[in-house]
């Protein structure tokens, strides 16, 4: 419902995975034709980390929509009626947590296609095959990204039903996604490994804390709070 | 069906609802009028289990207010048309009470049912698919008392359903809380809306954070000065003041014709004093009982609580 009315939030949502995605093909595209005696081994590391992206987006894309989620309720002044209700305070955050889930993985998968696509394009001849779909990218859609989109959604939902106003929402929610940038650059410098292996456990230690922020966000979530504090 | 028994609520320092005791009967209209600020809405708030109470007791039916296991099942059989409508205006009307009806756990068969019968009724259904936000308040407010309604509480809570309508819109609203009472269903109205209070409610409390007055219309306003016999006379002669000044009537008044005094009963008070006046050769045009009005009673009672 606020993506569809929101036109700032549907931009995010397709304008930057795709710009995302039409980037790195370029860049791989781009390496190949500047340097034809380039090798496919001398740009995997590279490859890993755009692969990696996908994740920094799974974590970037509910920001709009799920900051807005709690606080959108207040602008719109629907959330007394939502309460008085018998849902409860978990199955009312698991909505908010699905409305936001499901366009973030349709977007990034979306996007993660297009730029297999162009790249493998691009790595045909020099990789004799496809190289993409590979283990990495394949726990990183499956798991690793859906994982990142969760915890980036309870981050922002707990965080918006904290704040009380739209702007606050906004800016908290465009800091959420800093931890996951940290991990891009640890994988980077060289900190933490972005192969197969490395990224499952990411994967394990991810679903942990988004069960345990789920149960926090559900603890945290005052409903007197905001009826009588918020203006 | 509703009972509140030194029900308090406190912000802080504030006390915004002060030790309230009331009962609401099944199948009642229940006015509660106050000032800005009297704790109306935070009264309805403890009700509908929205926030906690300081202190005291409430139930609804047979369920506890302020019980964790209670909760639910009292918000399961309520409707709550906040003061602020909070609808979704993006959705369309149709898309709003369906996705509350999903909410209440009705089946997609009754959903149908439900939104066609209360659209129908408040004159919206051929709107239906039409966004929430371009709707007039008066729309707006038709389709949060639908909204309210879709699961068929037992118990309705208005909070100040008709404020910021136009007179068309208000009497809508107001002709649909009366059909309802038809229903049996129990209706909290939450107004300062005087006459709207009179028009339709059975009985009506008088709110300052504390409670200043509960009853009827009619009580409430003989709480304040009880009420006045008017005897229009062709005209009164000296006789006929002696023998009235005779009578034990309080704040005896007689001028141009007209003679007052207050009464508390009337039926038994009035024929002794017209005998008199006839037998002392008045000759009476009119007798009519005048009551002080609700609006009085309610400014009188808040003002002397303040």
């Amino acid at each position: 419902m606020a993506i569809r009315h929101r036109k700032s939030i549907l931009y995010t949502l397709v304008g930057f995975p795709l710009a995302i995605s039409f980037l790195f093909s370029y860049i791989v595209g781009y390496i190949f034709s500047a340097a034809p005696t380039t090798k496919l081994s001398d740009i995997e590391g590279l490859l890993d980390s755009f692969a990696f992206w996908f994740v920094i987006i799974a974590a970037i894309l509910p920001s709009p929509i799920a900051s807005y989620s709690i606080v959108g309720e207040k602008v719109e002044k629907s959330l007394e009626p939502l309460l008085a209700t018998p849902a409860t305070d978990g199955e009312i955050l698991l909505g908010k947590c699905i409305a936001s889930f499901f366009p973030t993985i349709l977007a990034t998968y979306a996007s993660a296609v297009i730029y297999m696509a162009s790249t493998d394009s691009s790595l045909y001849s020099r990789a004799g095959g496809l190289y993409y779909p590979n283990s990495e990218i394949v726990v990183i859609l499956f798991l690793l990204a859906p994982l990142t989109a969760l915890l980036s959604i309870e981050m922002n939902v707990i965080t918006s039903a904290r704040v009380t106003d739209v702007r606050s929402a906004s800016q908290l929610g465009s800091v959420l996604f800093a931890p996951f940038i940290g991990l891009y650059l640890a994988g980077e410098i060289g900190v933490i490994a972005l192969d197969a292996i490395s990224l499952l456990a990411m994967s394990a230690i991810f679903a942990v804390l988004a069960v345990g922020m789920f149960f926090m966000s559900v603890r945290t979530f005052q409903r007197e709070e905001i009826l009588t504090k918020w203006k | 069906m509703i009972e509140a028994e030194a029900l308090t609520r406190k912000f802080g320092d504030l006390v915004a609802v002060d030790q309230v005791t009331f009962s609401v009967k099944e199948g009642e209209i229940f006015g509660f009028l106050g000032p800005n600020g009297a704790g109306k809405t935070t009264t309805v708030r403890m009700l509908c289990c929205l926030i906690s109470k300081t202190s005291g007791t409430a139930r609804i039916a047979d369920y506890e207010v302020g019980n964790r296991a209670d909760s639910p099942r009292i918000r399961k059989m309520i409707g709550l048309v906040p003061d602020n409508v909070g609808l979704y205006e993006g959705m369309s009307a149709y898309d709003n009470l369906d996705f509350y009806g999903k909410l209440y756990d009705l089946t997609e068969s009754q959903r149908r049912e439900s939104n066609e019968y209360f659209l129908k009724m408040l004159g919206l259904w051929e709107k239906r698919g039409a966004p929430a936000g371009t709707f007039s308040k008066g729309m707006k407010q038709k389709l949060a008392v639908a909204r309210a309604l879709i699961h068929d509480p037992q118990v309705l809570f208005l909070d100040e359903p008709t404020a910021n309508l136009d007179p068309e819109s208000a009497k809508t609203v107001r002709d649909f809380v009366l059909e309802l009472r038809k229903e049996k269903k129990t209706i909290f109205l939450n107004t300062h809306n005087l006459d709207e209070a009179q028009r339709i409610c059975d009985r009506i409390a008088i709110l300052n954070a504390k409670l200043v007055a509960i009853g009827t219309a009619e009580e409430l306003e003989r709480t304040v000065r009880g009420r006045r016999t008017v005897i229009q006379l062709t005209g009164v002669s000296d006789t006929v003041v002696k023998t009235l000044e005779r009578l034990p009537l309080r704040n005896l008044n007689c001028v141009d014709g007209r003679v007052t005094f207050d009464v508390s009963d009337p039926e038994r008070e009035n024929p002794p004093v017209v005998r008199t006046i006839v037998e002392a050769g008045g000759e009476i045009q009119t007798v009519t009982v005048q009551g002080s009005t609700l609006e009085e009673a309610y400014l009188k009672l808040v003002r002397k609580q303040d």
